[in-house]
């Protein structure tokens, strides 16, 4: 993903909170995917007002790590929601 | 056993249906229009839901939009928390019942497709006009912005329109297009001679499908049901039995799956008389064949049986008169070769449609 790039959640496709199995999960059509702590704070911190660059920096901040790290695995786990259409990105 | 808590939960609100689908995976037997639940019971029924751990809810039926209170209803599986897609034909919906959809907060719409032409669509569903609406259906979808999954059955009539209807999903707007074989349950059972597709043809279907993923990766997601008869192992029906999810029929039934009817020693529970979660937890018919203990060999000893779970309860009850046999579908089976034998020949048979027919209205006179 471009660091410029700006994703978003379309509409149909939003977190959720699971209060019976006390975990955050990506609702979208036919799927519902359990999120991890990792995963919970990337799509988080998505506004689709803030570049992919501004949202990597911002989690490198938060936990203390190198940006380009958190761009590598954020990258991957944004490109297969994207795959199946659960994230859009506007330039 | 300790039970997972499911995830999935159909609620069938209604056999009722302006359309007459050969297919139609409704039972035989439709529920009657006075036994199916009020808008209170339903109401608790979702919440009850949401409580036990679905999160997903599948409003379908029959067509979901026979029933006047379907708004209600979505707004009340909003507010349980419930993500709430809606599976229906589109006949029914009027440009203003789909903004009060979308005021109640629906999350997706699924809108099935029985041919990508009125010729066809028309004559599968036994409904004139219905391909014109649909069309129009599908044009107010797209204005509100609904999410769209366009659902194409196919069948050895329509199979040659596939790559019409994933052309169309694309028109549309869809995101996703699911591409399903007809699978042998409930009405389509009785129209297997017309129905069922050749092997030549369940082939090239895998070939489209493979090929318009590759070229439409990130524009439309393909999910595809290939032709059950002609595969070698059998699907993991509802991901497993009393696992995933369950069903909830227009009477209150509470189903493993939408099939499980057509096993006759099961008994159903109704969430009339008894707790949704007391149900999923303990219920018999759920107990019947969660897990693997009930297997029976080749599935006992077989390294797949947790993967596809012995496949469909409701086929090996069709096919080999057994419940709790393999599914005949798997290349295990020892009655696989009579399976294989017996698609060839329906798919090379010639038959006239048997329509489903419309459920009863009230209780007919006594003959
Ligand atoms: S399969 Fe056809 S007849 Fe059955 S509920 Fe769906 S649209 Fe109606
Ligand atoms: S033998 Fe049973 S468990 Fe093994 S693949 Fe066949 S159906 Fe699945």
């Amino acid at each position: 993903m471009e660091g410029g790039a700006i994703p978003y959640l379309p509409r149909g496709v939003r977190l959720h909170h699971d209060r019976v199995r006390e975990a955050w999960v990506l609702l979208a059509p036919e799927r519902a995917i359990m999120l991890d702590a990792v995963g919970h704070a990337i799509l988080s911190e998505i506004d689709g007002e803030r570049s992919f660059s501004e949202i990597t920096e911002a989690l490198a901040v938060t936990y203390n790590a190198p940006a380009e790290d958190i761009a590598k695995d954020s990258a991957g786990f944004l490109g297969a929601l994207r795959e199946r259409r659960f994230l859009e990105v506007r330039s | 056993m300790t039970v997972r808590p499911p995830i999935a939960m159909l609620a069938e609100l209604t056999h009722r249906c302006p359309l007459s689908c050969p297919y139609c995976s409704n039972p035989v037997e439709l529920t009657r229009v006075d036994r199916e639940l009020d808008t209170d019971t339903w109401k608790s029924v979702l919440r009850q839901a949401a409580d036990l751990g679905v999160l997903q809810l599948h409003l379908s039926g029959g067509e979901p939009a026979s029933r006047r209170d379907l708004e209600e209803l979505v707004s009340a599986a909003r507010d349980a928390g419930l993500y709430t897609n809606l599976i229906t034909s589109g006949i029914g919906l009027s440009e203003r019942r789909l903004k009060a959809l979308d005021d109640a907060g629906l999350d997706h719409i699924q809108l099935s497709l029985q041919g990508t032409n009125p010729e066809m669509a028309d004559e599968i569903g036994g409904y004139a006009g219905g391909f014109k609406r649909k069309m129009m259906v599908a044009d107010w979808i797209g204005a509100i912005g609904f999410p769209l999954t366009l659902n194409a059955v196919l069948h050895r009539r329509n199979l040659h329109q596939l790559p019409r209807a994933i052309e169309m999903a694309v028109e549309m707007g869809a995101r996703r297009i699911e591409v399903a074989t007809v699978q042998f349950h409930g009405w389509a059972l009785k129209n297997r001679d017309t129905l069922m597709p050749t092997r030549a043809q369940a082939r090239e279907a895998d070939t489209i499908v493979a090929e318009a993923r590759a070229r439409l990766k990130g524009t439309l997601v393909i999910d595809y049901v290939p032709a059950d008869y002609h595969s070698d192992y059998p699907k993991r029906c509802m991901g497993g039995w009393g696992t995933t999810g369950l069903n909830i029929a227009p009477d209150g039934k509470v189903l493993p799956c939408h099939a499980a009817e057509t096993i006759p020693h099961l008994s159903f529970d109704n969430v009339r008389d008894r707790p949704l979660r007391d149900i999923w937890d303990h219920g018999a018919a759920f107990d019947a064949y969660r897990g693997t203990d009930w297997m029976q060999e080749p599935c006992r000893s077989c390294d797949r049986a947790k993967v596809d779970f012995g496949g469909c309860r409701c086929q090996a009850m069709a096919i080999v008169g057994d419940a709790a046999a393999t599914d005949p579908v798997c290349i295990k089976s020892p009655h696989h070769g009579a399976l294989e034998a017996r698609a060839a020949a329906h798919s090379e048979a010639e038959a006239d449609l048997i329509y489903r027919s419309p459920p009863l209205r009230s209780v007919e006179p006594a003959e």
